[in-house]
């Protein structure tokens, strides 16, 4: 099975490099086409040219954007938001929605902490814990979205309205309060800080290891998409679940598989928020996961599903983070905050939509 | 995913630090029994809290705490709209409750039903917002501590410590007390504040929001935080960003009193919730037992309180037990 024979698959990924000598009657699937044309076809660039026209407008506007310091505060924060944008991106390539990811994320920290409060255990027993309970609240989404048939849009939703509760109501009842305690003096607290909240120096710059978390995510989710058969199959899934089942794609795995990949990042970001603060609000995180969604658009994935990539979440997210912290550097008004920040993602988004239709052209 | 239970498994050891074991080991809250020989009459408390937070804990562990030795049966309920939380008025008005606890963040909206309450001659009190209509509506006494007079205390505390340029960080926009506290410090102010809008929900968000400020300008020499989760995410952003600013803070919590006594935090302005829950809780009670009222018509103000390194000692111990 070749990956072509999707609805906008990613063009000439898979494609063996050498098909010459062509036979005269050439498959127009196996075509091979010249570097540039196929960097032009790949969903991500139209991002990627809005996300440098974004950072030279900055640049120059704001005196301290440029500085390494500042730099390292923008990609932080686009890598909050990187880490869940790339599987959501896969969610979504494979046709699927999750609402229930910003407040998921929550869910993580407060199991991790609270198991580890409660048992007086060591901190990394409430890390495994909770990447138990996370991964059966994406394994939830994904069995109930594949048996029930019903949009993923209000399997998710109901998940995110009962999470929002349950992060509530489980922590008043088990801390008496709505934030958890503080579990920076228990064993193993360090040793996990180290690895999901800590400072990296390169030089004079300090680096957040999320920025890491996020590039590694992005690695792996790239491999999967282009160089594996599940990659095919979501592609498959997310083109048209019929055609994909009459090929033999295993669908309700491969959905159910990508739900658990959100799972996973949202342990990832769970963790970190708590090994940063090292205490967590039960009400955080709602709005976060349709700022996911954004960051997933705005790097070229389709609202229908079947086209978009790894590299172009994580791109989308840091046009957010650039947008979101560029308005700060440049010392605008703060009463018209969001105003710029949406007019800022419109226009980054109109501008990849324009190159993407040029790039488009040139076929 | 395999290795990672392996380790767990591995690892799956006590802590010999922190955790549930301390805290038992800590000593435990005051909790009171009934005092009195009065009838056990029935309170309720309407508030227009949203869900989960922190600071509406804490009101409603004082109100149980008067509950419990004045023999009162407390109700509590809350909803942070207008209109829903009128209706929950009314259905306490159907109770027939022998006193009324109620929060006037929207008056508008409330006053009919506040009124109607007053009619069917239940005492009422109001407690945290809406001191300037408390008494039109009928109310016996308002307590609770006025928004702008808290901001005002805070920008007297920064001239004392010479500070010359402040941020307000503001974690709700539109949210009208944020607004009236920011305006408050910019009265009394000497120097120049700026607010800065943050989404409360993305901690963060927050945090890199305030180090991009402090790295685009250096002049800031004081944050001060609205509410109490935020300033240990500010003074986080502050060591990032290599600034001297200092962290103040509106409201309490165990982590602002920690960062007092570590000096991370410079001060907290507080209006003692357990104060407002508390007291609202045993007026209704004298009223009823002895016909007493506080306040003589003015509100009975619970702040501002301001806190600083000499109060921490002993309020880490308080906000532990989640009644500071």
């Amino acid at each position: 099975m070749t990956v072509t024979t999707q609805p906008g698959g990613p063009d000439g990924s898979t494609e063996p490099a050498n098909s010459s000598p062509r036979p005269p009657t050439s498959d127009e699937r196996l075509v091979h086409r010249s570097l540039p044309v196929r960097l032009l076809r790949r969903p991500e660039l139209g991002a990627v040219v809005g996300a440098v026209a974004l950072f030279i407008f900055f640049a120059l506007v704001a005196d301290s954007f440029l500085r390494p310091s500042s730099l390292s505060t923008v990609l932080y924060f686009s890598s909050t938001l990187g880490i869940m944008a790339v599987p959501v991106a896969l969610l979504m390539i494979g046709g699927e929605f999750d609402l229930s990811t910003g407040v998921m994320v929550t869910s993580s920290a407060l199991a991790s902490s609270m198991f580890s409060y409660q048992m007086t255990a060591n901190t990394w027993v409430g890390v495994g814990v909770s990447l138990l309970v996370t991964l059966a609240i994406g394994f939830f989404n994904g069995f109930m979205l594949t048996r029930t048939k019903l949009p993923s849009f209000i399997i998710t939703l109901g998940t995110f309205l009962m999470l929002t509760g349950l992060n509530l109501g489980l922590t008043k009842l088990i801390s008496g309060t709505v934030t958890t305690k503080s579990i920076s003096d228990m064993e193993g607290f360090d040793s996990a800080k180290a690895v999901f909240a800590s400072t990296l120096t390169i030089g004079s710059v300090n680096l957040q290891i999320t920025i890491v978390w996020w590039l590694a995510l992005v690695a792996v989710a790239t491999w999967i998409l282009l160089r594996t058969n599940v990659g095919n199959w979501i592609f498959a899934v997310g083109g048209g679940v019929e055609a994909a089942r009459a090929v033999g794609v295993p669908v309700a795995r491969t959905k159910i598989g990508l739900y658990l990949g959100v799972a996973f990042a949202a342990w990832v970001s769970g963790q970190h928020l708590l090994f940063n603060y090292d205490t967590v609000q039960s009400g955080e995180g709602v709005g976060n996961e349709l700022i996911y969604i954004a960051a997933a658009v705005i790097g070229g994935c389709l609202l229908t599903g079947g086209y978009g990539s790894a590299v172009g979440a994580a791109v989308g997210a840091l046009i957010f983070g650039m947008a979101n912290k560029g308005i700060i550097y440049a010392q605008w008004d703060p009463d018209w905050f969001k105003f710029f920040l949406g007019a800022m993602l419109l226009l980054a988004t109109l501008l990849n939509a324009w190159i993407r239709k040029r790039a488009e052209a040139t076929r | 995913m395999a290795a990672t239970i392996i380790a767990v498994g591995a690892l799956a050891g006590c802590s010999s630090t922190g955790g549930k074991r301390a805290e038992e080991a800590r000593e435990q809250a005051a909790s009171g029994k009934a005092n009195v020989t009065t009838p056990r009459w029935k309170f309720a408390m309407v508030t227009h809290s949203g869900d989960g937070d922190t600071y509406w804990d804490i009101v409603q562990s004082g109100a149980k705490q008067a509950a419990a030795k004045d023999n009162i049966e407390f109700l509590y309920s809350h909803d942070k709209e207008a209109g829903k939380q009128a209706q929950l008025v009314q259905t306490a008005i159907d109770k027939k409750v022998d006193g009324l606890i109620v929060t006037l963040a929207k008056p508008d909206a409330m006053k009919r039903v506040v009124k109607k309450a007053v009619k069917a001659g239940i005492p009422v009190i109001t407690i945290n917002s809406g001191q300037d209509v408390s008494q039109d509506f009928g109310a016996l006494a308002h307590i609770g501590q006025d928004e702008g007079l808290a901001g005002e205390a805070v920008g007297r505390e920064l001239n004392e410590r010479g500070k010359k340029k402040a941020i307000c960080l503001i974690h709700e926009q539109g949210n009208v007390g944020h607004e009236q506290r920011c305006d408050g410090i910019e009265k009394t102010f000497d120097g120049k504040v700026k607010n800065l809008y943050v989404d409360g929900t993305n901690m963060p968000g927050v945090q890199s929001s305030v180090e991009a400020k402090l790295q685009s300008d250096k002049k800031v020499d004081a944050v001060v935080t609205l509410g109490a989760p935020f300033a240990a995410t500010a003074a986080q952003a502050k060591k990032n960003a290599g600034s001297k600013a200092e962290i103040d803070t509106f409201d309490l919590n165990d982590k602002v009193a920690a960062g007092l006594k570590d000096g991370t935090i410079g001060f907290a302005v507080d209006q003692q919730p357990y104060m407002q829950g508390y007291e609202a809780v045993d007026l209704l009670w004298l009223y009823r037992y002895n016909a007493d009222m506080l306040g003589g018509g003015k509100p009975v103000l619970t702040g501002p309180q301001i806190l600083t390194k000499k109060d921490a000692g002993k309020l880490e111990k308080l906000t532990k037990r989640g009644t500071r």
